[in-house]
């Protein structure tokens, strides 16, 4: 059974991983992809049907606490990374007209 | 004698009685570093040389106080390049980080300073810990200390080798489907990947959240209990952190397995499995056999679809947690680009390797409507069956062993080619991850090329102390040898 990945699925997936991709980048995309899912489908050998999910391991609570800053003002050192700083802020394109 | 020989716990103890001083140890490593780097590349950054030595004179002046009383106190170490070190570049391996310096340091990292280790470096790895060799770099390949035509495993292959070179007396790895067990087999050292939650992910740059663990890589069993009882801290900061009573773990330095029930996976010495690695292992079992514990195969099952399970748990996650590489905050921006969307894409586009692609668009494939059910959530029930025949397993036995990969160090070049067969050199790792277990890897032999060959141990949740006590006894075995 094997997974054939059209065009527009990698165009979608491009767009959901936010992703421009090559015409060669797309097209062994859709190889690999196809390939791998192949694969995964080994899955579907398991009966699963009265198998609840498991996301965690252990059975895991949130973990909550007081809305409080315990953190110092880091906001120098952390803007020292930004590729691009405005009067104390990230600096990004224009967004809103 | 020559410092670079020496444990970490020994050279801990000689610290102490003011033998070796912890300049001398920093200076013994930065030498080794000048002597292997350039055949090797295990760093992606090196310390400051000033500045290790300030470290090295400022917890000096602590043990001679008394204020710093840690078997490890002044012991230097290398950290993977994921987890985040204040003031010292930390890059994951990838073009998006090149230059990101973090305006904090992990909690494991932090339980190190505190207990007066002296950071060297950042080692390299597989970009995002994506990778089962470090040759998906962005900084260049590392290489096998045992034999510089093959790889070092991956993704914490940096830290392995350096560990394996004597550039560092213990290292730091994570381990998110074997990443710290696998390049300890090929490097011959020896690795620890804890109970999920034992150690704190804060400060650990995210791949795949509900697998990865923060563990110790070392020279023997006994240091990386040491290390591992220093790192392993309940912080509120990671939301899957787990308060435990015993973090004794070097408690568990006994040499005696006598009554232990340790079982081998049938599944696990099959097809695909090479000979000379099989030998070895079984050897391995035969000696703690001879040493009192009861040996036997078992079946296992489902081995076959942990592979499956964990790509897409693993890509669904990273592609998750990679989102928030956007060009913004930190990191590679690219150059030209119109408005804010196309800058998300060209600066991700530019930054990221082929590897870390191919696993977000899988990632972002399976989580996507439609996909969803009959891919995401069937690995997540597929992981609830897999910890199941864990769980009837270690009512069993007190340990599960096998191999930790099928086969020595690969050489360079070879595996990148086809990512389906290097996922597939995953097989005996990923399902402890999948199951939260812990696991470790023993050196227990060489093949015919003269390249190492790893033991694992696994064990249930919380019971790191059983493998550390069945390590540490087969270690004692192959005493001289």
């Amino acid at each position: 059974m094997a997974n054939v990945i059209m065009d527009e699925t990698i165009e979608y997936v491009g767009i959901l991983a936010k992703l421009e991709l090559s015409r060669e980048e797309k097209e062994e995309a859709k190889k690999d992809m196809g390939r791998m899912l192949d694969y995964i489908d080994k899955l579907n050998e398991l009966d699963t049907s009265n198998v609840e999910p498991m996301s965690h391991v252990f059975s895991m609570n949130n973990v909550f606490r007081q809305d409080v800053v315990t953190n110092g003002d880091d906001r120098e050192d952390m803007l020292k990374n930004a590729p691009e700083q405005k009067e104390g802020a990230f600096k990004v394109p224009r967004t809103v007209e | 004698m020559c410092i670079l020989e020496l444990s970490a716990l020994e050279l801990g103890k000689k610290i102490k009685s003011g033998e070796v001083t912890v300049l001398e140890a920093v200076e013994a490593c930065l030498g080794r570093m000048k002597e292997m780097e350039p055949g090797i590349h295990a760093y992606v950054t090196v310390v400051d040389e000033e500045q290790a030595m300030e470290r090295a004179k400022e917890v000096q002046a602590m043990i001679e106080e008394g204020a710093l009383t840690s078997p490890l106190a002044g012991v230097p170490v290398a950290v993977k390049d994921n987890l985040c070190t204040k003031g010292l570049r930390t890059t994951c391996s990838s073009e998006i980080l090149y230059n990101f310096v973090p305006t904090y340091t992990a909690e494991a990292v932090l339980n190190l300073e505190k207990a007066g280790a002296v950071i060297l470096g950042k080692t390299n790895m597989d970009e995002f810990a994506m990778g089962s060799t470090t040759e998906t770099s962005a900084f260049g390949v590392t290489r096998n200390p045992w034999n510089t035509d093959h790889v070092p495993g991956g993704s914490s292959g940096g830290s392995c080798a350096a560990v394996a070179a004597k550039e560092c007396f213990y290292a730091l790895g994570s381990d998110t489907g074997g990443s710290i067990r696998q390049p300890s087999s090929f490097c011959g050292v020896t690795g620890i990947k804890p109970t999920y939650g034992t150690v704190s992910r804060y400060g650990l740059i995210a791949y795949g959240s509900s697998l990865d663990q923060i563990g110790p890589i070392g020279k023997n069993v006994s240091d990386c209990a040491a290390v591992l009882e220093a790192v392993s801290s309940y912080d509120n900061k990671d939301s899957t952190s787990i308060p435990r009573e015993d973090l004794n773990f070097t408690g568990a330095l006994v040499n005696d397995v006598k009554g232990m029930r340790i079982g081998i996976p049938r599944d696990y010495l099959g097809e695909g499995l090479d000979e000379e690695v099989r030998a070895a292992v079984l050897e391995a079992a035969g000696a703690l056999r001879q040493r009192g514990a009861m040996v036997e195969e078992f079946d296992l099952s489902l081995v076959e679809y942990a592979i499956p399970a964990y790509y897409v748990i693993a890509s669904a996650e990273a592609s998750s947690n990679l989102s928030r590489f956007d060009g913004v905050k930190y990191g590679l921006r690219a150059k030209e680009y119109e408005g804010l969307h196309q800058m998300y894409k060209k600066s991700r586009s530019q930054g990221f390797g082929p590897e870390v692609k191919r696993r977000i668009m899988l990632g972002s494939f399976v989580l996507s409507s439609g996909y969803y059910d009959a891919y995401y959530l069937k690995a997540l029930r597929t992981k609830a069956l897999i910890k199941k025949a864990f769980d009837r397993a270690f009512a069993e036995y007190d340990v599960i062993l096998g191999p930790a990969a099928p086969t020595t160090a690969p050489k360079l070049g070879e595996s990148l080619k086809d990512p389906l067969k290097m996922y597939l050199g995953d097989i005996y790792t990923v399902a402890v991850n999948l199951a939260g277990l812990p696991a470790m890897t023993v050196p227990c032999g060489q093949d015919r090329q003269g390249l190492p060959v790893g033991l694992q141990l696994m064990g249930d949740c919380f019971q790191e102390k059983k493998i550390i006590r069945a390590a540490y006894t087969f270690e004692q075995t192959r005493e001289g040898r």
